[in-house]
């Protein structure tokens, strides 16, 4: 059958609105769940780190919520580790850092180290005050092998033990990169010294076997590149670059 | 059940299998099926694009110029994927996360555009949306097969649920590495095609 130019450009025209309309629609109706969705996971990995949560629990949405009133969410410059009072809790670090007012460059070495190339001003920390899993959870990012890991680690209130650690986005390989989501793995972590009195970053994660069991954890074996890069990001992260006047300041309130 | 419409509904799922007689689809047979699950949930999606892309292609088949149809075949697959994709991310978030872009990539799986347009621009519509069900249905369970021996073999668990008891949780079972990444599929792939065409001598090409 031969077809005119014009019902061509009429038939392509009708496909395309029909297309969109179609997709659009289901977009505006389950945005919202995807939101909350969202965001439900981000407070759960929160949770999860904090030691509230066993990996693989699933709460409801109201529950999390229930756990969130009990914790505060702090808004921290990054150079004075000051917390602003009254800031937006909702921004988002890692976007913010690429704008120009939002962040600055990241010191050459550790820009090499994590691929983390700009730090945001202002750095997001949570205060955990439920009974008996009092802790700080602080944002960590930086390059595995293949990816960003994104996640978070949870330190004592005094800054200097690690309460817990997660990654709740990587691609890196499953089985051997991967396992840094790995239950048993990050069950080494709570306990270890993360920082001295003086604000070093003591904890590591050594190839092979733990030597010193106080600040060290096992490697993933077959992954040394993405082990190589959780010790570079909690260098960072940790830091005076990262979280380390916030933290300093915290130790100094005790 | 007449013949014609019974072989419709029974030879994608063996003599016209799209993913071991057609060797289509592989790309995502080999990237999701670490895990039953994932497997299942992408066969599900890949099922409910299959159907309605069959059914609205052969819809409007007379309809549709012959010199954009490629072109419309595939605005009409990516607004179902699309649909598809938003669904899970809402109602499915944890599978949709680690489905990551696989989701997505139905868009460009062969057996989706290869049914359009073998099937669906020149059959009714009735018979299209079955012909994409079957495909569909072949396809889904080579994929479950192979995520069944990757889940099992790869952490000893069929489900989440734990089969074999690994060493490292104090069991006997030594996990299988190699079993978690990609290239497995491809071994179990191929001897579920040895076994197909053994049982099947027809399905050989002459040598």
């Amino acid at each position: 059958m031969e077809f005119s130019n014009k019902y061509i450009l009429g038939f392509s025209l009708a496909l395309c609105l029909v297309s969109s309309l179609v997709v659009s629609t289901v977009h505006v109706n389950v945005r919202e769940k995807q939101i909350e969705n969202a965001a439900a996971d981000q407070k759960s990995q929160v949770l999860q780190v904090a030691g509230l949560l066993a990996a693989g629990e699933k709460l409801e949405s109201e529950e999390i919520d229930a756990y969130f009133e009990e914790i505060e969410i702090l808004i921290v410059n990054r150079v004075s580790g000051e917390i602003i009072e009254g800031a937006d809790a909702d921004v988002d670090s890692r976007s913010a850092a690429k704008t120009t007012a939002g962040g600055s460059d990241a010191p050459e070495v550790h820009a090499k180290a994590t691929g983390v190339k700009r730090l945001a001003n202002e750095l997001r920390a949570y205060r955990i005050q439920v009974e008996g899993h009092e802790c700080l959870v602080l944002e960590i990012s930086g390059n595995g092998l293949w990816s960003t890991l994104l996640g978070y680690i949870a330190l004592s209130p005094d800054t200097l033990e690690v309460r817990g650690i997660t990654y709740y986005s990587h691609k890196e390989t499953p089985g051997l990169g991967g396992e840094v989501d790995n239950p048993r793995w990050k069950a080494q972590w709570p306990g270890k010294r993360a920082l001295n009195a003086d604000g070093d970053v003591l904890i590591e994660v050594i190839k092979g076997k733990a030597k010193d069991k106080d600040r060290q954890v096992d490697g993933l074996s077959g992954a040394t590149i993405t082990t190589r890069g959780v010790n570079n990001m909690l260098k960072l992260w940790l830091g005076e670059h990262g979280y380390g006047p916030f933290l300093a300041k915290q130790r100094g309130a005790l | 059940m007449n013949k014609a419409t019974k072989a419709i509904l029974v030879d994608p799922l063996h003599v016209k299998n799209p993913i071991t007689l057609q060797v289509l689809g592989i790309c995502s047979a080999l990237a999701v099926t670490t895990k039953v699950e994932t497997s299942l949930v992408m066969s599900a999606a890949l099922t409910f694009v299959l159907v309605l892309s069959n059914f609205s292609i052969s819809v409007l088949r007379n309809k549709i110029p012959g010199s954009v149809r490629i072109i419309t075949q595939l605005s009409i697959i990516a607004s179902l994927v699309i649909v598809a994709d938003q669904i899970l991310q809402a109602y499915f978030y944890d599978v949709s996360k680690e489905l990551t872009v696989f989701v997505g990539l139905i868009i460009t799986n062969c057996i989706v555009m290869g049914r359009a347009e073998a099937f669906a621009m020149a059959n009714p519509p009735g018979k299209s949306a079955l012909d994409g069900l079957s495909n569909a249905i072949g396809y889904s369970w080579i994929l479950i097969v192979v995520g069944l021996f990757r889940e099992l073999l790869g952490s000893g668990e069929i489900l989440g649920r734990t089969v074999f008891a690994t060493t490292a949780e104090g069991g006997w079972y030594v996990p299988n590495g190699l079993m978690v990444l990609s290239p497995s599929a491809f071994f179990i792939i191929g001897m579920i095609i040895w076994v197909q065409r053994t049982l099947t001598p027809d399905m050989n090409e002459e040598a």
